[in-house]
């Protein structure tokens, strides 16, 4: 029932490219997305620009390449030509009762304007529809709880039902603690989904954008049909820091980058941002039999 | 002192029984609610006290249960791709009349034995054993049963080299598509991603005293207080214990345990649950194979549901 419910708004996005700011505070601090303001620093090579400048390259560093973090709307703007946006207001839920979750959720919703760390619609690219998800690591280190697994298990759903192709820009710290086993179980729901999204004859493209770790690298971010990454992403199971506790070694230069990944066979390709739309629409295109 | 806590407990569930009754009793509630309060925090926390006994090392590993739940077993090994991991034992064997595929999380038993089973931590070729066993079982129409015990995937640079979250995707993608019934038994620890690529199955069910949950109580109060000496606390705040999954409806079935739970005391609990393995078994098997996906779909699908707001800005 919940598909024939048009609940959602339309917002008809600019063909030309929107300046992407994003105003939250540790992010920027953290050097992860880009600031509002006059300078920006490279998180990577600390080369320093006019943030004006950067917005022209769609975040990336001119000098070293870098993929900065994009916010979900930024990167929904750069990649979709249209974009019906769709379960815009979910319930907040601590199913836990876990003290302080509430305010926490309250305060990155205030910060960043968003409901949730996921934003979901039909999208166009390049005049080819399909079902679009897009995390966003702003929003609590982009982690998965019960809202961001039911948005994703509905896109899925909806994308089954209209047999449309399916995209998720995975970007994601883990789990959401704060959710426990509700949190771990959105693996496995969403995992359903796609499995009957595909043995329905679906295609998912999973496009991984930094950082893809834990429990989405254990789920859906590799359970595409075809797996993108944009370069220098980080992709893991494990963090860094718990690998090296257990192992007691440092671990080597580009160790789970989107690179080595490519390297060891769980990367279809890498793909950097300005051929993102591009490579997208052409893998639509060969899927849907239209040249 | 668990007794003096129960006692009061007992006392105030009385007493506040008479007070919704109108009768004032509620200078005795007080006085039974402080020295609580006061005992929990000499003696706190009943899933700290699970925790304990899900990783006491006389606990009964997967292979105890299988060499006294299954008759005849073969082990098979390998995952035909890089190699066969010690920390998954894989096989066919007889639970009654029926040839079940069984997968057991094995932490092993003494020192040298659990080093060799990496502690029940499983490699990315342990879930993909686990993969090929069970592709095999639903082409052989057999039943699968899962052994959970493991602290958590294993941690290390060959297993991310080699794909450890693919593995346990793909684990998922398998499981969810599975043509046959899959049984699982949380024994001992249920850890996160690792756990949960042997469970998604049509029936869970847990132990009395064994835990489920996204991170171990240390990971999980390192992670969110900084401060990993304050598990106890977090096992308390996660809602880890089988009681807690069950009444979340995550768990089908707790299994009772034996005050002292050892491979002593094994073969009582297995007789327990031995014809009920069978016969939920065979109730699976006679659903229609698309209302056996269809069923496990919904069962997950409940999981955190959360519904629309009521309106748009």
């Amino acid at each position: 029932m919940l598909f024939k419910k048009r609940t959602y708004a339309t917002i008809q996005l600019p063909k030309t490219k929107e300046p992407f700011v994003q105003t939250e505070a540790d992010p920027i601090s953290r050097g992860e997305v880009i600031p509002e303001g006059d300078f920006h620093k490279c998180p990577n090579c600390g080369e320093i620009f006019y943030a004006e400048i950067l917005k022209t390259t769609e975040g990336v560093c001119q000098k070293c390449g870098q993929h900065l973090r994009l916010g979900a709307r930024e990167r929904i703007a750069q990649i979709t030509d249209v974009f019906d946006e769709f379960h815009m207001r979910m319930e907040e839920t601590n199913p836990l009762d876990f003290p302080g979750y509430e305010k926490k959720l309250a305060s990155y919703r205030e910060r960043s304007q968003e409901e949730e760390g996921v934003i979901t619609g039909v999208a166009e690219i390049a005049e080819q529809r399909c079902i679009l998800a897009v995390m966003d690591a702003g929003f609590m280190m982009g982690s998965m709880g019960s809202v961001v697994g039911e948005k994703i298990t509905l896109a899925v759903e909806r994308a089954k039902a209209e047999d449309l192709p399916l995209i998720i820009f995975c970007a994601s710290g883990g789990a959401r603690m704060q959710e426990g086993i509700y949190s771990l179980m959105q693996m496995a729901k969403i995992s359903l989904a796609i499995e009957a999204f595909s043995k329905a004859g679906g295609l998912y493209i999973s496009v991984l954008t930094d950082p893809t770790t834990g429990g989405v690298t254990a789920s859906f971010a590799m359970q595409g049909d075809l797996i993108v990454a944009e370069p220098g992403t980080l992709i893991g199971f494990a963090g860094r820091r718990v690998i090296e506790q257990t192992i007691r070694q440092i671990l080597p230069e580009g160790f789970q980058r989107a690179e080595f990944l490519l390297e060891k066979g769980f990367v279809d390709r890498i793909v950097p941002r300005n051929e993102m739309k591009e490579t997208l629409s052409g893998i639509l295109r060969l899927h849907g039999g239209i040249r | 002192m668990k007794e003096k806590m129960k006692r009061l407990e007992r006392e105030l569930k009385r007493l506040e029984a008479l007070q919704a009754d109108g009768i004032d009793v509620s200078e005795a509630i007080d006085k039974r609610k402080l020295e609580l309060k006061a005992l929990k925090v000499d003696f706190p926390m009943d899933a700290w006290d699970r925790v304990i006994k899900a990783r006491d090392a006389k606990r009964p590993v997967a292979s105890q249960y299988i060499e006294s739940l299954v008759e005849g077993f073969m082990e098979f090994h390998g995952d035909r791709r890089f190699g066969d991991d010690p920390a998954l034992i894989g096989g066919v064997g007889w639970i009654g009349d029926t040839a079940f595929t069984i997968l057991g999380q094995e932490k092993g038993v003494g020192t040298k034995e659990r080093v060799k089973r990496n502690f029940g931590m499983l490699n990315p070729e342990g879930y993909r054993k686990a993969q090929r066993l069970m592709k095999q079982a639903e082409k052989f129409q057999r039943p699968i049963l899962c052994l959970v015990d493991t602290p958590g995937a294993f941690c290390g640079l060959g297993a991310e080299e080699r794909g450890q979250g693919q593995a346990i995707a793909e684990s998922l993608t398998i499981m969810a598509g599975l043509e046959v019934p899959v049984i699982t038994i949380v024994i001992g620890e249920g850890g996160s991603g690792g756990a949960l690529a042997m469970s998604v199955s049509d029936e869970v069910w847990m132990m009395e005293n064994s835990i489920y949950s996204i991170l171990s109580p240390e990971g999980f109060a390192s992670i969110l207080w900084k401060d990993s000496s304050k598990a106890q606390e977090a096992s308390e705040v996660m809602k880890i214990t089988a009681q807690d999954l069950e009444s979340f409806g995550m768990v089908d079935r707790v299994v009772k345990e034996p005050e002292e739970f050892s491979i002593e005391t094994l073969p009582s609990v297995i007789e327990s649950i031995r014809e009920m393995i069978v016969e939920t078994a065979a109730a699976y098997q006679a659903l229609p194979v698309e209302a056996l996906l269809k069923k496990r779909y919904e069962k997950f699908r409940a999981m955190g549901k959360v519904s629309e707001k009521e309106g748009m800005e």
